[in-house]
C-alpha cells in the first residue's frame, strides 16, 4: 500500500478524520508553548531590545509562507500528471493558509523593522521579496475564485503555480539585485535563524513547528472542505441530469 | 510580564495582529468545513432539492 | 503563420484596433507624473528612466486582452485551434503581433516623452536599448496571462494582477539597465539579465501559454 491510496478522497477523509485532532492538539500545545516560552522567559537582545521576541512569528510564519507555495508547487504538479483530485484540493486549501502567513511576516517584519529602519516599511530584499509571494498568493487565489468549471480551474491554476514558482525564483535574484544598488547604511537582514543563541534557538524551534503543524492542520481542513464541496456538486447535478 | 521598553508597540501589535490573523484564518477554515459537511450531509439525506 | 501575423496586424491597425491607444496612455501616465511629484527637472530627470519603464509596462498591460479576447468571442480561436498550426506556433504569432503593434511603439515614442521628463542626454540611447530588449518580454509574459483569462468575463483587472508580478524581474533589470546607462554605470549585468529574461521566456513560456489556451479552448 502506498501513499497513492490516499489520492482517493474516500480513503483520504477517513485518514485526515483521524489526523486532524491529535494534530491540532499537537500544534496548540507547540504554539502556546513556544510563544509563552519565548515571550516571558527570554531575555532582551542586547543590539534589538525586546523586538527579538519577534522572531517568534516572524521566522515561523515566513518559514511556512514559502513552503506552503512549495507543497503548491508539488501538489500542482501532481495534478497535472496524475489528476489526482486531492492533490490540487489541497494546493487550493493550502493557498489560504499560505496568503495569510504572508501576511503576518509581512507585518511582522515591517513591525520588527521599523525600530531599526525608522520607516514603517523599507524595500529590504527579503521584505520585498515577501511582498511579491503575497502577490503571486492573491493571483492564485484570485483565478480559482473568477473561473466556474473546477476541473478547468485546477488546471490554470496548477499552471499559474509552476510559471509563478520560476517567477518567484527569479524575482528574489532580481530583488537582491536592485536593492544592493542602493546604499542602505544598517544591515538590513532579518534571518536570524543561523545566528541566534541557544536561548533563543529552543523556543524558536517549538514555535517553528507550532506553525508547521498548524499549516498542516488548516490545510487538511481545508481539503476536506474542498473534497466535500465538489461531492455536493457532484450529487446536485446527478440529480438534476 | 517583561520589560518591552521603547519596542512595546512593535512587539505586542506583532503579537497581536498574528494572534487576530490566525484566529480569523482558523475561523475561516472551521466555519467553511462545518457548511460544506452539513451541505453535503442534507443532499446525502436527499433533503435538498438541486 | 505569416498569413496569421499579417492579419492581427491589420486587426490591430484598423479603426477600433487598439493601436494608438497603447501609445496615447504611455504619453499620459509620463504627463501625471510631474502632476503627481511636482515640476522640478532636477527630480524628474532622476527618475526619468523608472518612470519612462512603468509606463511602457502599464501601456502593454492595458493591451494585453485584445491578444485573444476579440478573437475568443467571435469563435475565431477555436478555428484556430482546430487549424494544422500549433498552439504553441499560434501563440507566438499573438506575442509578436503584440510586440510589433505595442511594443516596439513604445520603444519609439519613449525618447520623446523622455524630454518631458527632463531624460538627460545619455538616456536616450539607453531608454531605447532596454526598453527594446526588455519589451519583446512583456508581451511574451503578458500572451501567458491573456491565455489565462481568455475565458472570463471582465478579466482585464485579474489578468493585471496576474501578470503584473510576473512583470517584475523585467522591469527590476530593464529600468536598473536604463538608469544605470544614463548615469555612465556599467551595464553589463542588467544587459545580460535582461537579454536572458526576454530570450528564455520567448523560448520556454509559449508552451504553458499554448498549453492554457489549449485548456480553454476545451
Amino acid at each position: 500500500m502506498s501513499l497513492w491510496q490516499y489520492a482517493n478522497p474516500v480513503k483520504f477523509l477517513h485518514l485526515s478524520g483521524k489526523i486532524v485532532p491529535l494534530a491540532t492538539v499537537v500544534s496548540a500545545v507547540c504554539l502556546i508553548a513556544g510563544l509563552y516560552w519565548g515571550y516571558f522567559l527570554t531575555p532582551d537582545d542586547y543590539k534589538q531590545g525586546s523586538t527579538v521576541k519577534i522572531i517568534y512569528i516572524h521566522v515561523p510564519s515566513a518559514l511556512v509562507a514559502i513552503n506552503a507555495w512549495f507543497m503548491m508547487l508539488v501538489a500542482s504538479l501532481i495534478w497535472l500528471v496524475r489528476r489526482h483530485h486531492v492533490s490540487v484540493l489541497a494546493s487550493k486549501a493550502a493557498s489560504h493558509v499560505g496568503v495569510v502567513m504572508t501576511l503576518i511576516a509581512l507585518i511582522t517584519g515591517a513591525l520588527w523593522g521599523q525600530p531599526m529602519w525608522g520607516t514603517w516599511w523599507a524595500w529590504d530584499p527579503r521584505l520585498t521579496s515577501f511582498l511579491i509571494l503575497f502577490l503571486f498568493y492573491l493571483g492564485y487565489i484570485a483565478l480559482w475564485a473568477a473561473i466556474d468549471n473546477p476541473d478547468t480551474a485546477a488546471d490554470l491554476t496548477s499552471v499559474l503555480c509552476i510559471v509563478g514558482s520560476v517567477f518567484a525564483v527569479l524575482s528574489r535574484y532580481a530583488v537582491n539585485f536592485w536593492n544592493q544598488g542602493l546604499h542602505q547604511g544598517a544591515s538590513l537582514s532579518m534571518d536570524k535563524a543561523e545566528h541566534v543563541s541557544d536561548v533563543f534557538y529552543y523556543p524558536l524551534l517549538l514555535s517553528i513547528a507550532g506553525f508547521i503543524l498548524l499549516f498542516v492542520v488548516l490545510t487538511l481542513v481545508g481539503t476536506r472542505t474542498e473534497i466535500r464541496q465538489r461531492r455536493a456538486k457532484a450529487l446536485l447535478a446527478r440529480e438534476r441530469g | 510580564m517583561p520589560e518591552l521598553g521603547k519596542y512595546a508597540f512593535a512587539v505586542l501589535s506583532s503579537y497581536g495582529i498574528t494572534i487576530a490573523l490566525i484566529i480569523a484564518l482558523v475561523g475561516f477554515v472551521v466555519l467553511r468545513n462545518a457548511k460544506a459537511r452539513r451541505a453535503l450531509e442534507a443532499i446525502e439525506r436527499g433533503g435538498k432539492n438541486g | 503563420m505569416i498569413a496569421l501575423l499579417i492579419r492581427d496586424l491589420r486587426l490591430a491597425m484598423r479603426a477600433g484596433g487598439g493601436f494608438g491607444l497603447s501609445l496615447a496612455f504611455f504619453l499620459i501616465v509620463v504627463v501625471l507624473v510631474p502632476f503627481g511629484v511636482g515640476p522640478e527637472m532636477g527630480l524628474l530627470s532622476r527618475i526619468a528612466p523608472g518612470i519612462l519603464w512603468v509606463g511602457a509596462l502599464l501601456a502593454c498591460l492595458l493591451s494585453l486582452d485584445r491578444i485573444f479576447a476579440l478573437d475568443f468571442e467571435d469563435g475565431s480561436l477555436d478555428l484556430l485551434a482546430t487549424s494544422p498550426l500549433p498552439a504553441e506556433g499560434i501563440v507566438t504569432i499573438k506575442s509578436l503581433a503584440h510586440w510589433l503593434t505595442t511594443g516596439l511603439p513604445l520603444v519609439l515614442m519613449a525618447p520623446v516623452l523622455g524630454v518631458l521628463l527632463g531624460l538627460p542626454e545619455r538616456g536616450y540611447y539607453w531608454i531605447i536599448v532596454s526598453l527594446a530588449v526588455g519589451t519583446p518580454a512583456l508581451s511574451v509574459i503578458g500572451t501567458f496571462g491573456a491565455a489565462l483569462t481568455v475565458g472570463i468575463k471582465r478579466g482585464g483587472l485579474l489578468l493585471s494582477l496576474l501578470v503584473l508580478p510576473l512583470y517584475v524581474p523585467t522591469l527590476i533589470y530593464g529600468a536598473e539597465l536604463a538608469r544605470r546607462g544614463t548615469q555612465g554605470m556599467d551595464t553589463s549585468t542588467p544587459l545580460f539579465m535582461l537579454a536572458g529574461i526576454t530570450c528564455a521566456v520567448t523560448a520556454m513560456l509559449p508552451f504553458a501559454s499554448a498549453a492554457v489556451l489549449r485548456i480553454n479552448l476545451r
